[in-house]
């Protein structure tokens, strides 16, 4: 019992003597495509500011919205929003703050082809729906007039672990085909209608390499970096894109034509408008909550978040990240605005 | 794994020396045979007179507190398997609830729509699996027979090593080389004449993408391999040249005299090195999902992409976003132990009756 009593006494001697200027740790846990951002974010800003430690783990987009819905981390990360089921579990308790964007490249390895092909919305569809077959079908060769594509049997691959980057791709498909919508829809995982299930990026990369007449879908940035072939696309405005940053971000701003500054960002910016829109773009999310408990923490967070849109956005296309366009900005600062610690806004200071 | 020498049996106070066979056939298996059904246990020497053995006993509190920490220590490994079980029973509930026990033999996975059956699965890993066996065996016990029977001296070392050593590459290696090396070997030497020559039955049709049943148990059965080998050979040098020297003498070749008098003198033993490849088989994850194809079907062809549960786990478990998704991972778990509890069920009850006859013929010595 004495010695108890001693520990405590101490510990309280212990939280009194602390500088009043603590040092703040915010952990953060969730998607992994913007980890490689994420964690040059954070140790940029911790040089700058000593006293935020940040931390952020790459668990995926899942484990992120259900540590964040637990409160075991202080913020979530995730490539897919939050559904209205699991956002009424926490009732309400959430802001979805977009950070950077990315885009899904149609990657392939065709016999004989070294040009880009040129891929219709409604072509994909059909291939990763089996309906399109062979590389020489008719709707094909009559996108690519060019290119001499083999009788080679079309093998799609897909990603077999659940992921952000299938939930942007199916949920393109699932608005460029109506058949899709309905057989397939969108989700980190889906149950796919044809094709070979590889794990990441790099097995999805790995098995179209390996296999003749193979299809898949990677992230922008692994198709860049690995130098693989990937198709141009056919956008809403019929024309065809080749996928590069200032493309994805031109998405978004197409997408934004049909939001009010209201929207909870929620939103899905897959075949935007825009002449120069690539199509299969996606955006990747900080899951945070309206109300805090800890004013030191909310604070700390507030203003990291906020000079990660605005200083942090520069770091973005070195990285292979595509920047929000600049009039996304003043959407973001008013709901980090709405933050609040027992009723109170924490922006006030939040300027450093 | 070369310990000799005495072995304590469940029961108290009973040391006993075993003869090798019956080392061996104990130390292959997980449990040990009940002393009561080994007929020739060596009764336990009178103990000094009961009342004073238990008075020493009571008395040393160093002895109690030694006797209670091994106590504690024995039960931790079977409540941990018990809160393990309960865990998955209770992370699982809400699929279990939704979907029944037709969620063994339907074969919908649609994340999307909340339909779950994990029947491809169950039948993925248990087909790679039993493919695994079919090629991982004769080469293991040939290995093993070789290098105890025939190999000469100097040569049994390193390729004992060698053999072993395949148990150290990590399994991502395995799933690279699988990848990169074995799919492109299969889809230009083995797959073509393969289908040429018994294309007409149900196991071999289909179009051969790469990805497939056969690449998933090849990549096995190489991982296994090591496991079957060590074990196996530690199994064949346990019997004793009595055995051997008795059949050369009744005329029997080289070859009759391995098949006739040493591998049915292991036996228990080499099924029990089986059964470590087989578990370690049936767990296996990241070599066969890279390999394997990962694709939610049935289909009795092995050149057709598969699925397994461990996979399946692994693959989609980190991103699974509704709760009912997250409990059908936790029920494909609960059933991959429950499937794995079954196999080794079975292979004891095998163990258990061959030991039986083992232990018959090592009286009649």
């Amino acid at each position: 019992m004495k010695h108890t009593k001693l520990a405590l006494l101490a510990s309280a001697a212990l939280a009194l003597a602390a500088p009043a200027a603590a040092q703040v740790k915010l952990n953060g846990a969730g998607a992994t495509f913007p980890n490689i951002i994420y964690q040059d974010w954070m140790l940029t800003y911790n040089k700058a500011h000593p006293d935020v430690q940040l931390n952020y783990q790459s668990i995926g987009s899942g484990g992120g919205i259900r540590q964040f819905s637990d409160g075991t981390v202080d913020f979530g990360g995730s490539d897919a929003p939050m559904s209205d089921s699991a956002i009424a579990a926490i009732q309400g308790n959430v802001l979805h703050i977009p950070t950077v964007l990315g885009a899904i490249v149609i990657t392939y390895s065709v016999p004989g082809v070294s040009q880009q092909l040129k891929f219709t919305p409604d072509l994909i569809a059909d291939i990763f729906l089996g309906k399109v077959t062979k590389w020489n079908d008719a709707r094909l060769t009559s996108v690519n007039p060019g290119a001499s594509l083999p009788a080679t049997d079309i093998v799609v691959v897909h990603r077999s672990d659940g992921s952000g980057t299938s939930y942007g791709f199916t949920d393109y498909l699932s608005k460029v085909s109506s058949d899709w919508a309905q057989k397939v829809g969108k989700g980190t995982s889906v149950n796919w209608p044809v094709g070979l299930g590889g794990k990441g990026n790099e097995g999805v990369a790995a098995t179209v390499n390996q296999t003749p007449g193979g299809i898949g879908y990677v992230e922008l940035a692994y198709a860049t970096s690995n130098k693989m072939a990937y198709g141009q696309v056919r956008n809403s405005a019929g024309k065809y894109i080749t996928p590069a940053l200032p493309s994805v971000t031109a998405a978004l701003a197409g997408a934004l034509k049909t939001l009010s500054p209201t929207t909870d960002f929620r939103i899905s910016i897959t075949n935007p408008d825009g002449a120069d829109a690539y199509p299969i773009a996606t955006m990747t999310w900080l899951l945070v909550h309206k109300t805090y408990s800890d004013l030191a923490k909310a604070r700390a967070l507030v203003q990291f978040i906020w000079w990660a849109e605005t200083d942090g956005q520069a770091r973005a296309n070195e990285l292979g990240y595509a920047a929000l366009p600049s009039q996304l900005r003043p959407w973001i600062e008013t709901r980090l605005k709405s933050i609040s610690v027992d009723g109170k806004p924490v922006w006030t200071t939040a300027a450093r | 794994m070369r310990l000799r020498g005495g072995f304590f049996c469940a029961m108290p106070r009973c040391y006993r020396s075993v003869t090798d066979a019956e080392y061996v056939s104990d130390r292959m298996t997980t449990l040990p045979i009940h002393p009561a059904t080994t007929p020739h246990a060596v009764p336990a020497p009178a103990p000094t007179p009961q009342s004073e053995w238990r008075t020493l006993r009571g008395t040393n509190v160093g002895d109690r507190l030694y006797r209670a920490t091994l106590t504690a220590l024995a039960l931790v490994l079977p409540l941990l398997l018990v809160t393990l079980l309960a865990e998955l029973v209770v992370g699982a509930w809400p699929a279990i609830k939704r979907f029944g026990l037709p969620f063994v033999w339907t074969s919908v996975w649609d994340p999307v729509a909340g339909v779950f059956g994990a029947a491809p699965m169950i039948f993925g890993t248990l087909a790679s699996s039993l493919l695994a066996l079919l090629i991982a065996v004769p080469l293991a016990l040939g290995v093993a027979i070789y290098l105890t029977e025939f190999s000469p001296k100097w040569l049994r070392q390193p390729i004992a090593f060698l053999v072993e050593l395949l148990a150290a590459i990590p399994s991502v290696v395995y799933g690279l080389w699988g990848i990169f090396v074995l799919i492109p070997f299969l889809r230009s030497y083995v797959v073509p004449p393969l289908r040429a020559t018994l294309g007409w039955t149900p196991l071999f049709g289909g179009v051969f993408y790469g990805n497939s049943l056969l690449a998933g148990g090849i990549i096995l059965a190489i991982m296994i391999v090591p496991y079957i080998a060590a074990v196996s050979r530690e199994v064949l040098l346990a019997v004793p040249a009595s055995q051997r020297e008795a059949a050369l003498g009744m005329g029997a070749t080289r070859w009759e005299a391995v098949w006739t008098a040493v591998v049915p003198y292991g036996r228990a033993g080499l099924i029990g090195a089986v059964i470590l490849g087989l578990g370690r088989a049936l767990g296996e994850t990241m070599a066969v999902t890279m390999v394997i194809g990962n694709r939610h079907d049935i289909s009795l062809s092995v050149l057709q992409p598969a699925y397994t549960m461990a996979a399946a786990i692994a693959n989609e478990f980190s991103e699974a976003v509704s709760d009912l998704h997250l409990a059908a991972m936790f029920e494909v778990g609960l059933v991959l132990f429950v499937v794995t509890v079954i196999v080794n069920a079975c292979a004891r009850l095998l163990i258990w009756r061959v030991a039986r006859g083992t232990a018959v013929g090592s009286r009649a010595l």
